[in-house]
């Protein structure tokens, strides 16, 4: 019987099986070695876009927000945000800002780490990376509904706006701006690291489950 | 596999060639409609029956067209006029010519705040005092732009003040008034302000004579003791300063000298200044003759040539003397080391004017009918060869016929000069009430072409000096050229007896028609008066045009952080900035720092006693393009303008005591009534 070790790591590839099938057990590498290029390509772009319209913004303004910052024109955001009463952004997603770079470096470090697993233990390390970007969403969303229901009602407009909560993609009006939320390149990114993750998985089992199935049937044939 | 299809439409010649033929007919039959295309389903009806009714010539619709811009679309040119004596500079878009501000210089200018509270900007005028008097009024005259390689560059702007002879600097980042130097050595001036062609100089030109420094003599001691003067600013590009250290002026005869010009390219490192009393005259009381008379007796003045290069050298070798501590170089001095020379100009001349490749001198003299044209190089040979007669003073007078290279017959009272990027010339012609084209010499135009008159267009009425896109420079634009006309007479609507000048705008982008025209003609030969602009705060007598790609490189939209100091361009540490708006006293004096943001102040209420000394700093931290506010602090004659992220500190003693609300003076947001606060002064 295999130690614990050996069934998390799953059977090394016979050199002969290797030599013959090599594209079958590259793929999964190929899969999870891009999506986690991807994913570190994705920190330096922005993640969600927020463009606003209004007659006094000819040039319209824009805020990117990256998993770590929010570029753009914030300064003037901010300095409109006072008039319904919304928080400084600075106050918003500080522990998400913080830790987002490192985690991200992880969720790619785990999934070159899944190169060595041979089990279906990867699903493990694949499984953050997977989910990275619905976790994103989740969290922005929460925030935006937070913002909008944190208005100072000292705020000069504050009560003629009323709380609300922001969408997350799509438009909106908000007083005389119109807004429109849309998925920046470093999402798109993230979701395609996530799909390529779903592949890997796929391609993972298709080497591996039969490779497996053979060793237990010959330890069992011969124990 | 990709497919052909076998063959593409474009070769098909017959289905090609119907296409082509219902296109045209299309195209024909849309021309033909009235309205041209667009009918008359619009709001305001066919503009062909606009011009039917209103009555307009083709030629009026095609300079309408040629100056209407659509809301929204910018101007090709900027022009920067000499506001006159309202002190200022204005900026006027071309070709639309719509004021786009009027830059406060010599001038408090309350919009701008310039000169209403502001410390740094006290400082400013406070330069151009005049021994300890406020002097808040400027008469501007010839404004500069800086240049690069004899280009503007589109970085800084001069200005001089003739009323008391004070040049002042205009930073194009912000479009603001940055130094005022006053000139020691001369009570007035007028040839100002001209830049080298790498701007490493401003020139400025003096006028009426007087005893140098501020000394009293009697007229009757006009010869010995009266002198002329032209000083040499030096600039600092990189500080965007005037160096008034570095700076020096030359002593001449009491000539009055008027305009001058750099040369360029084969001229560079020479000046060039005209001058309109070499009579002496001074005036009926002392002579007899008024100035009028006898200044103009003579059949000649001097085009003053001077070799900057050697001026420089002499300055840093020492060679001067010193009035009110203001280094000069002494009259002998320049005379014994060969830096000034005298050229025969025709009398009462108005504007001496260097081609563009830098191998002519234009002069006019306004009693002469014609342009005299000064070769460099005649001017080299004639300085070479000794050419020359000593005047009273022994400045060596070269000899006219040596280094004139042409004349030409352009009209009665010609004055200043300017040139376009197809080898002619342009001049003001003061009594014909015309601009005169006329052909430049080899290398411009050769042969029969050259040195002709081919156009004369009137213009209404009484032209002072002339702009051309470009016109002064290595590189004439050649498309527009602005007449700056002293009188309007009947162009406008009266507005009482006092009327606005007439700035008109004339479309020189044609070539001539005809070879030449009569000189007593009205022909304008290609041109075409575009349009009238009454221009009524003063009056503006030179005008730069620069194009406007060159501003908009340089020109902050906002200011590049929040906290920025106008004044040292940069980023002041101790600006007030969200979070940090205190008020601190120490002693009997109060501090404050303040921000503004769309639509309030913060603090809004500041508690002082009378007697007290405030120093109050005030930031506007929106950065939004246009977001400016103002601070107006009644009772304090205090106006600030404060640009997005700007940041300013006024400082005045609260003498007076009561409730003094300050308040935004600019409609800032809907908000904007409510963004005040109070200023409270205990007794």
């Amino acid at each position: 019987m295999a130690s614990l070790r050996d069934r998390i790591l799953g059977p090394p590839v016979p050199k002969d099986e290797l030599a013959e099938h090599a594209p079958r057990y590259r793929k999964p590498m190929l899969f999870f070695g891009v999506a986690a290029l991807l994913l570190v390509v994705s920190l330096f772009l922005p993640y969600w876009i927020l463009k606003l319209q209004a007659p006094q913004f000819p040039d319209g303004l824009t805020v990117s927000a990256y998993v770590n910052r929010l570029e753009g024109d914030v300064e003037i955001l901010e300095g409109l945000n006072h008039y319904v009463g919304m928080p400084s952004f600075e106050h918003g997603a500080v522990l998400e800002r913080s830790v987002s770079i490192i985690a991200i470096i992880v969720l790619a470090g785990l999934l070159l780490a899944a190169f060595f697993i041979h089990s279906r233990w990867v699903v493990l390390l694949a499984l953050p990376a997977l989910l990275f970007p619905l976790a994103f969403l989740a969290d922005l969303q929460f925030w935006l509904w937070r913002y909008g229901h944190s208005l100072d009602p000292r705020a000069p407009l504050a009560n003629a706006v009323g709380e609300f909560t922001p969408p997350i993609f799509g438009p909106a009006k908000i007083a005389q701006f119109h807004t429109l939320a849309l998925p920046g390149p470093g999402l798109i990114l993230a979701f395609i690291a996530s799909v390529l993750v779903g592949f890997g998985l796929y391609h993972h089992r298709k080497a591996y489950k039969p490779l497996l199935d053979r060793i237990l049937a010959e330890e069992h044939a011969n124990p | 596999m990709r497919r052909r299809s076998a063959t593409p439409l474009w070769r098909n010649r017959p289905i090609m060639a119907v296409l082509v033929v219902t296109a045209v007919i299309a195209l024909v039959a849309a021309a033909c409609t009235p309205g041209g295309g667009g009918g008359d389903n619009g709001a305001t009806g066919s503009y062909v029956d606009i011009i039917n009714e209103r009555g307009f010539t083709d030629e009026q619709v095609a300079a309408a067209l040629k100056t209407y811009l659509p809301s929204g679309e910018w101007d090709e040119y900027v022009m920067f006029a000499s506001g006159g004596h309202s002190g200022q500079v204005i900026a006027i878009g071309i070709p639309s010519m719509r004021i786009l501000k009027n830059i406060g210089v010599f001038t408090p200018e309350p919009w701008q705040g310039w000169g209403y509270g502001n410390v740094e900007q006290q400082a400013v005028f406070d330069a151009g005092n005049v021994r300890g008097n406020e002097i808040r009024w400027g008469d501007t005259h010839h404004p500069a732009l800086s240049e690069t390689e004899g280009d503007y560059d589109g970085k800084l702007l001069f200005i001089n003040d003739k009323a008391n002879a004070r040049v002042a600097l205009i930073d194009l980042r912000d479009w603001e008034t940055k130094q005022i130097v006053k000139n020691p050595v001369s009570i007035v001036d007028h040839g100002g302000t001209f830049v080298t062609p790498n701007t490493e100089y401003v020139i400025e030109g003096g006028q009426y004579a007087n005893p140098l420094g501020w000394d009293y003599a009697p007229l009757e001691e006009y010869e010995a003791k009266y002198r002329g003067m032209v000083t040499f600013w030096k600039v600092d590009r990189d500080k965007a300063r005037i160096d008034e250290s570095r700076s020096f002026a030359l002593e001449l005869p009491p000539y009055w000298q008027d305009l001058c010009d750099s040369g360029k390219k084969v001229s560079e490192g020479w000046i060039f200044c005209n001058s309109f009393n070499v009579e002496m005259a001074r005036g009926k009381v002392t002579d007899g003759a008024d100035f009028e008379a006898g200044a103009s007796a003579g059949e000649n003045d001097y085009l003053h040539v001077i070799d900057l290069k050697k001026a420089e050298a002499l300055y840093e070798a020492g060679k001067t003397t010193e009035v009110d501590g203001f280094p000069i170089i002494p009259l002998q001095t320049l005379i014994d080391e060969g830096v000034l020379y005298f050229i025969p100009e025709p009398k009462s001349p108005h504007g001496a004017d260097v081609t563009p490749g830098g191998e002519y001198i234009v002069v006019s003299g306004k009693l002469d009918p014609h342009v005299t044209i000064y070769s460099f190089d005649k001017i080299q040979k004639a300085i070479a060869d000794k050419n020359w007669e000593p005047d009273r003073y022994g400045v060596p007078v070269l000899d006219f016929d040596a280094v004139k290279e042409a004349q030409v017959e352009v009209g009665l009272g010609p004055l200043h000069t300017q040139f376009d990027d197809k080898g002619y010339a342009y001049t003001s012609i003061f009594l014909d009430s015309v601009v005169s084209r006329w052909s430049l010499g080899p290398p411009y135009k050769e042969g029969d072409e050259a040195w002709k008159l081919v156009g004369r267009i009137p213009i209404n009425y009484n032209v002072g000096h002339i702009a051309a896109a470009e016109g002064d420079t290595v590189s004439p634009d050649g498309n527009y050229l602005v007449s700056l006309n002293k009188w309007s007479i009947d162009r406008f609507l009266p507005p009482g007896p006092l009327l606005p000048q007439n700035l008109q705008l004339i479309d020189i982008d044609q070539p001539p028609i005809n070879p030449t025209v009569d000189v007593g003609g009205t022909d304008p030969n290609g041109m075409q008066l575009l349009y009238d602009m009454p221009l009524a705060l003063g009056e503006p007598h030179y005008a730069q045009i620069i194009k406007a790609d060159k501003l908009e490189a340089n020109t902050f939209e906002i200011y590049p952080e929040i906290g920025w100091d106008p004044a040292k361009m940069a980023v002041d540490p101790d600006a007030p900035v969200a979070g940090n708006e205190r008020v601190e006293r120490n002693g009997n004096t109060v501090e404050i720092w303040m921000t503004a943001i769309r639509s309030h102040y913060t603090p809004d209420r500041i508690d002082v006693k009378k007697g007290d000394h405030v120093i109050w700093h005030i930031t506007n931290i929106d950065l939004s393009k246009d977001a400016t506010h103002g601070f107006a602090l009644p009772g304090y004659n205090v106006t600030l303008s404060l640009e997005p992220g700007e940041t300013t500190t006024i400082e005045f003693d609260a003498t007076e005591s009561g409730t003094f609300p300050f308040y935004c003076t600019e409609f800032c947001s809907a908000l904007h009534l409510e963004m005040a606060g109070y200023f409270l002064v205990e007794p």
